[in-house]
């Protein structure tokens, strides 16, 4: 296009209009790997290899429906009481003669479950405690449009209650249901492995509570540690492993009926 | 707060089978149904703009004005339910600061925003920038400023600058087109892309949100064309009506298909959560989903103007037929959204069971404020078509 064929004014406008334009796309682009520029930076300065990787495993024989886990995580991370928000559950399955499968969890487990299948009508029946399951590929972490949570470099999902927008977005994408929006801090709230107790050395709330040492948590890199050991000598499973969300929360004596 | 609880409460009662404790609250309600709705009917008009602009569909000519600044007041209220339904919306504009590149609702933000200044704004600007300067001219008051202003001293009117604004606008209706397309494939990826839920979960999603945003965006520009004529009362350009009909016609039945392919798909590979999905939609969706979207939404619609593609009556009849077909429609897929995003929240992740839906009146998240925001674009377009009529433009593309 000519010069004599564009107004001056008319092209300063386009200048002006495509200055700011391109500005603004360049400067979006650039944005987001500022952030990954920084978490590569502060992982070096911490030397990711010498911290633990935290994870749990579960003995589903062991538990016994006690609820007290639940109980102690409410107590513990100021959860809510009402019975529509937990940190963590535990399931009561009954797989009776028929073959159908009965599972309940009365807010959450709290106060102990009691069956109501008589003895007679039961195949089987047992107790999973369920949590967040800290996945190595977090879909909330994929999902949530912020970067309010997030995985810590010690491997457990956070969320940055600061930070967090409260769409939810979060809470769809977890397939365990683990997630839940927290009435009075209106962010979206989960399981920490009690990471203000385990950054001190001490044990998440539940595990620490649990008579029949059901929970088992520990550092996945100490090869000489609990958990370690629980997963080498017994055959676990992890939670909806179709998903691929490579979780960090360990079954032992998962049964097929557990969704 | 007593309030929320007691209405969970209310929910906790009413459980069927067993769902996760936190699944009892439905985290997306109105507000979210609303948000893919809204968005989809922008994207639907422009598409029924770009018609007549890029594919030269002259018989469309009458609404191509018309269809754009449906398309620009609904999308400024678009995001408004999403923004309103945050529990922290002041922290929204935490989304273009920081966004998360994994997440498809981050992404999202930045779509619309190209949208809006990139995409429909520029399009109304090329082809209304003559007029307004030939307005700016002859009207006082409010109207005269805004004129004034919005030419941003560019104040050519001859053929040369009417020529360059002609192949400008057509150039960003091209770009339009895609941009039409990505906005509301988005959408429909913010839900395909969930894993976590097989109701959502399934890589048609895109593409159906897509087809149903042309299909109720053509029928929104369709009922409004006849209610801004007879307003006016101008007589209805039949060929134009017929025209518009027809291509409705085609998408709705590209659109069924995709819809009854994925749920084919669903019935004969029959996974894990086939089951639960069948009770889904035998139960709690059956009114929703089997009256509302499939029986009155499509199934009606087709047969009316598939009816007029072989035999056509007479124009009195047609116009009282394309009217109601236009209003089914709409109902149609509003209850579409409403089957994905609530009928997607109904079962519990475990399979194993369903929770319900209470909704309410009142409250950001009840019917009054999805009446509002319904009623809200309807507004800010009778403003738009007060401020800028595009029957009394002076320049007309080619």
């Amino acid at each position: 296009m000519g010069t004599e064929r564009i107004a001056k004014n008319r092209r300063k406008f386009f200048q002006t209009s495509a200055a700011l334009i391109g500005g603004t796309i360049i400067y979006s682009l650039i944005k987001p790997f500022e952030a990954i520029a920084q978490t590569e930076a502060e992982n070096s300065k911490e030397g990711k290899g010498n911290l633990p990787l935290w994870g749990m495993g579960v003995d589903i024989e062991s538990c016994i429906g006690c609820g007290k886990c639940a109980e102690a995580c409410k107590m513990e991370n100021n959860v809510p009481k009402e019975p529509f928000y937990f940190r963590t559950w535990v399931e009561q399955y009954t797989v009776k003669n028929d073959g159908e499968v009965k599972i309940e969890s009365p807010n959450g487990g709290i106060g102990g479950l009691k069956q109501s299948v008589p003895d007679e009508d039961i195949f089987k029946s047992f107790m999973v405690p369920k949590l967040c399951n800290h996945c190595t590929k977090a879909p909330c972490v994929q999902a949530c449009p912020v970067g309010a949570t997030f995985i810590s470099p010690d491997g457990v999902v956070l969320v940055d209650e600061t930070y967090c927008i409260g769409c939810s977005y979060c809470i769809q994408a977890c397939p365990y249901g683990a997630r839940f929006m927290n009435p009075i801090t209106k962010v979206a709230d989960k399981c920490t492995f009690c990471y203000h107790r385990i950054t001190k050395g001490l044990q998440p709330a539940c595990v620490e509570v649990c008579p029949t040492d059901a929970r088992i948590f520990g550092d996945l890199r100490d090869k000489k540690g609990d958990l370690v050991k629980f997963l080498q000598d017994n055959p676990t499973q992890v939670l909806k492993p179709h998903l691929n969300t490579h979780s960090r929360v360990f079954y032992n004596g998962l049964s097929s009926e557990v969704k | 707060m007593e309030e929320h609880y007691q209405h969970l409460y209310e929910a906790l009662s009413q459980v069927d089978g067993y769902i996760y404790p936190n699944e009892i609250d439905l985290h997306w309600g109105l507000m979210i149904v609303l948000y893919p709705y809204i968005t989809g009917l922008v994207a639907g008009a422009f598409i029924l703009a770009s018609l007549e602009r890029v594919f030269n569909i002259k018989a469309l000519k009458p609404t191509y004005g018309l269809a754009l600044l449906t398309a620009l007041a609904f999308l400024f209220v678009a995001t408004l339910p999403l923004v309103s339904h945050l529990q922290h919306p002041l922290r929204s504009y935490e989304i273009f600061m920081t966004p998360n590149p994994t997440s498809a609702m981050a992404i999202f933000g930045f779509v619309y925003l190209w949208y809006l200044m990139a995409v429909l704004l520029l399009e109304i600007w090329f082809d209304y920038r003559r007029d307004f300067v030939i307005w700016s001219k002859t009207s006082t008051g409010f109207k005269k400023l805004f004129y004034k202003v919005i030419t941003l001293g560019i104040n050519e009117t001859d053929e040369k600058s009417a020529k360059l604004d002609d192949k400008l606008g057509y150039f960003i209706t091209v770009l339009g087109i895609p941009s039409a397309f990505l906005l509301h494939g988005y959408v429909g990826f913010i839900f395909g892309s969930i894993k976590a839920n097989p109701w959502w979960s399934t890589v048609l999603m895109p593409v159906i949100f897509l087809f149903s945003a042309m299909v109720s965006g053509i029928a929104l520009v369709m009922v409004i064309y006849m209610v801004v004529s007879w307003i006016r009362k101008v007589k209805i350009d039949m060929l134009c009506l017929d025209t518009i009909a027809k291509y409705l016609f085609y998408i709705l039945i590209i659109d069924f298909t995709l819809e009854s392919l994925d749920q084919i798909h669903r019935l004969y590979e029959a996974e894990e959560s086939f089951h639960i999905i069948e009770v889904l939609v035998g139960g709690k969706l059956n009114i929703t989903l089997i009256y509302m979207q499939v029986i009155f939404g499509t199934i009606i619609p087709l047969s009316i103007i598939g009816l007029f593609q072989i035999y056509k009556p007479s124009e009195k009849i047609r116009k009282i037929a394309y009217f109601f077909v236009g209003i089914l429609v709409l109902i149609g897929i509003f209850f579409m959204r409403w089957n994905v995003v609530i009928g997607g929240q109904l079962f519990s992740k475990s399979l194993s069971g369903f929770t319900t839906f209470n909704a309410v009146y009142s409250g950001t998240e009840g019917y009054l404020m999805t009446a509002v925001w319904l009623i809200l674009p309807l507004l800010i377009l009778t403003f738009l078509l007060w401020l800028m009529p595009p029957w009394k433009k002076v320049s007309v593309h080619e």
